[in-house]
């Protein structure tokens, strides 16, 4: 029931970043730091979620996802999410986050729609 | 008050993160016995998960030394669960399920813990009180095997 995170440059200004497994309280801190680290380090300001497995997702990884959102939209990047497995689509409608961050099907797409954009 | 006939399960842990998993995961295993569909078992580990996770970061304040208790019961085609703790208790319980509220925003909560429990199950109870804990009471009714047999 752990986390695994790989972060990557897909772009000038734009992370990669892809979460696999499970994505609570407990794991959260480690998105957040890891994510923080790298968005300094690259000077990224855009920041591309890819979720193929990541099969579980609760209230405090909206957090934490949120948190980011409010991190690089205050510097004017964006946040796109990608490949959402069923069961955090439901957590995603649920809450709203659809309203606020862009969705696109995969990886490819969503650093192509942040080329349009920088 | 265990019924005849109904089936029940107690689980006590320590409050530490990594603990969250094992709940939703341990709880997720008896539901299974009513044969859940994947989007009602995802619903009962998401609660089950933003239950003990409040238990853990409001009740206990992250204090990793005390205890998280859960009981599942399974009645007919509903899961009754509860979710305890001795923690501080919630002053203002119906502050704490509003969407978006949280009393400790500089933790970078989402505040959407309670909203959670009450889309995915048919009832969510509060029962707390300052110095004492709280319990947090959910039912839900499993469709999907009625479905089947329809």
């Amino acid at each position: 029931m752990s986390l695994h995170i790989e972060i990557e440059k897909g772009g000038r200004k734009t992370l990669i970043v892809r979460l696999a497994g499970e994505l609570d309280h407990h794991t959260s801190e480690i998105v957040k730091a890891k994510m923080e680290e790298a968005l300094e380090r690259e000077g990224s300001i855009h920041v591309i979620l890819s979720m193929k497995d990541l099969t579980f997702m609760d209230s405090s990884g909206l957090g934490v996802i949120l948190g980011r959102y409010k991190q690089i939209t205050g510097m004017g990047g964006k946040m796109v999410v990608c490949d959402i497995h069923p069961s955090v689509h439901r957590l995603f409608e649920m809450s709203g986050l659809y309203k606020i961050v862009s969705v696109q099907d995969n990886e490819r797409q969503a650093v192509s729609s942040l080329e349009v954009v920088s | 008050m265990m019924m005849a006939g109904s089936n029940f399960m107690k689980l006590s842990f320590a409050s530490r993160s990594e603990n969250e998993a094992f709940a939703r995961v341990a709880v997720a295993s008896f539901a299974s016995q009513l044969d859940p569909d994947m989007n009602e078992l995802t619903d009962i580990k998401t609660v089950v998960s933003e239950a003990v996770t409040n238990s853990i970061i409001h009740g206990y304040n992250n204090r990793s030394d005390c205890t998280v208790t859960i009981t599942a019961r399974i009645e007919d085609e509903t899961l009754y669960l509860t979710v305890e703790d001795q923690g501080e208790g919630i002053a203002d319980p119906e502050q704490a399920r509003q969407p978006l509220f949280t009393s400790k925003p500089e933790l970078e909560r989402s505040g959407m813990g309670f909203t959670i429990m009450e889309n995915f199950m048919d009832r969510v109870e509060i029962e707390t009180e300052i110095g004492k804990g709280t319990m947090v009471r959910m039912t839900k009714r499993i469709e999907s095997k009625k479905a089947l047999y329809n």
